[in-house]
């Protein structure tokens, strides 16, 4: 049990918004109170209820089924830009940390000038030119996060490098593509995963941020970004429209990053303040 | 020192040519003949094929890069499809709404950050340290567009007290011009303050447990004397960094915000461009934000070793 006794009330707290959102999506994948995109022109703005739990919106759409289809549309396009990025980023960041020399420095170069387009720029950009559906923004988002993961790996490879156990592999004549993946890929991995965790939040605020700007997933398919473009013309007379998606993206970033916190001190002992 | 700074000035250039690379190369990747994309669908081919030759796009790849480069160093970034004006002269008048918010923010966010930052750190798991902790986990978690039209709903539609949509250009009045800005600047303030405060912290908490305050404290220096002298130069380097790195970001994040309180920047003009697929401006906005980015960091590490004077001595 002793593993666990660093489980503070914060990491409980993020295991459980993060549950909850989990959730949420698998029982929406299978129900949701009313059809998500199902115009009931009867019925517009009713503020939460008893038949809408969170209201309805405009076209009198139950804001509740949207914003569990909307968390199922984050979540995938997160998951799919965390899947990609840290896959790609892993690779190059061990190449370029473990075989140093010219692969190491054309990398960083590239690295530097990708960074340095602020990221929901460069986002907005690739976009234009793919085009806005679900696959183009997982790309636009994974290019955007490529350079932060590659040099994450990379000074983490570097460190790993100099340790004896690397000299010994060496030494009883492993290939060099043996010893990334046998020795410096494990002794990454902790570093991997706490980066993975707070780029699944970055990429969750970053899709909301898109949709809001109007490049994400189109309409009618509901995001929390684009439910709270919406809801902007309505923020008096109906603020539960605005109000809700927000929680939405707070609550599951405010999960995401308590869960990568106690995954770092959990991980990495010695940065534990 | 001078070799320091030439060293650095040295690794800016591989760094912009990669990016005007990128620039110019992301026009490439739309499918298709980019003239046609560019003129739209409805124009006649007399005129793509005019443009198709304007653009030198029958000339091979490199040789339209150094077209491209030449012309974008004599300040020519082209002119926008929607609108005919030069880019150049868009991105100028946009950028200095943008810089006036983002500089502020960025300004009134470290203040904040080094405040709160060190205070915590030196009373570390006290009841204000675990207020500034959770505070500042809560603005991580949200989200700046949300939180700008929070504050929307609030002060200017609830209580009524600031403007909520639109925009006086500085020229009628810089009061005027303040009254529309303050929440913009608040919400950004807060949205950044937030991860640069646990930044300071956490380097601060670093430094406090170095022998030489310690020491400092040992030979009898005032805490006052301590935190000023020794705790904030060291503590303060790294936070410098990541001030650095959030200015270029913010340049992005701005457009959110324009967005949120319609105003008319930089952030603004490269989303509407990207709507009406009006490339030149995109790749203009790009390709400038790039260029700041590289100059504000370039900037930074200038002023690192006042702070850390090691690095100039490697």
């Amino acid at each position: 049990m002793t593993r666990f006794r660093h489980l503070h009330w914060n990491a409980l707290l993020g295991l459980a918004l993060v549950g909850w959102l989990l959730a949420t999506i698998l029982l929406g994948a299978f129900w949701t109170p009313y059809d998500p995109i199902a115009i009931d022109l009867a019925h517009p703005f009713t503020p939460p209820s008893a038949a809408h739990w969170l209201g309805s919106d405009q076209f009198g759409r139950d804001v509740l089924s949207r914003a569990m289809l909307g968390a199922r549309i984050s979540f995938s396009i997160a998951l799919g830009t965390v899947a990609l990025v840290i896959a790609l980023g892993t690779m190059l960041g061990l190449c370029a940390g473990f075989l140093r020399g010219w692969t190491d420095r054309v990398l960083m170069t590239v690295c530097d000038a990708v960074l340095a387009f602020p990221g929901i720029l460069l986002a907005l950009a690739l976009i234009a030119v793919l085009g806005s559906n679900k696959s183009s923004i997982v790309i636009a988002l994974s290019i955007a996060y490529l350079p932060s993961v590659t040099r994450v790996v990379r000074s983490a490879a570097l460190s790993i490098r100099e340790r004896d156990y690397i000299e010994a592999s060496r030494v009883a004549g492993d290939t060099q593509l043996y010893t990334i993946m046998r020795h410096v890929l494990p002794n990454a991995l902790p570093a991997v995963m706490v980066l993975a965790t707070s780029l699944f939040g970055w990429a969750v605020l970053s899709e909301s941020a898109l949709s809001f700007l109007g490049v994400g997933v189109p309409p009618p398919a509901p995001t929390w970004g684009n439910m709270l473009s919406d809801a902007r013309p309505y923020m008096e007379e109906a603020n539960w429209l605005s109000l809700v998606p927000g929680f939405c993206i707070m609550l599951t970033l405010l999960g995401v990053n308590l869960l990568g916190d106690a995954l770092r001190d959990y991980l990495d002992p010695r940065g534990r303040q | 020192m001078i070799a320091y700074i030439f060293r650095r000035l040295l690794l800016t250039i591989p760094t912009l040519l990669l990016v005007s690379v990128i620039v110019f190369g992301l026009i490439r990747l739309i499918p298709g003949d980019p003239a046609e994309v560019m003129m739209g669908p409805d124009a006649d081919p007399a005129s793509i094929a005019s443009l198709h030759h304007q653009m030198g796009l029958d000339e091979p790849l490199p040789v339209q890069f150094i077209a491209w480069a030449g012309r974008t160093l004599h300040g020519d970034l082209g002119v926008s499809i929607a609108t005919g004006e030069p880019v150049v002269r868009l991105i100028v008048t946009r950028f200095q709404l943008t810089a006036a918010i983002v500089l502020v923010s960025v300004l009134l966010a470290t203040l904040i950050a080094v405040s709160l930052g060190m205070i915590a750190a030196w009373r570390r798991n006290s009841s204000l340290d675990l207020a500034v902790v959770g505070g500042a986990t809560i603005v991580l978690a949200v989200p700046s567009f949300w939180l700008g039209l929070v504050l929307l709903l609030v002060f200017g539609l609830k209580l009524g007290w600031l403007p909520v949509v639109g925009y006086v250009p500085f020229s009628d009045g810089v009061g005027a011009a303040l009254l529309f800005l303050i929440l913009p600047i608040i919400t950004l303030t807060i949205t950044e303050s937030g991860v640069l405060t646990r930044m300071m912290r956490a380097s601060a908490i670093d430094v406090l447990n170095q022998e030489y305050v310690t020491h400092a404290r040992a030979k009898g220096l005032p805490e006052r004397a301590v935190l000023a002298r020794h705790v904030f130069p060291n503590a303060f380097a790294p936070t410098l960094t990541l001030v650095g790195l959030s200015l270029g970001h913010l340049l992005g994040g701005i457009a959110v915000i324009e967005t949120v309180f319609t105003l008319p920047g930089l952030g603004r003009l490269m989303v509407d461009s990207v709507l009406a697929r009006d490339y030149p401006v995109v790749q203009g906005c790009l390709l400038f934000t790039a260029v700041i980015y590289v100059a504000v960091n370039l900037a930074v590490d200038m002023l690192y070793p006042i702070f850390d004077p090691r690095v100039t001595a490697q």
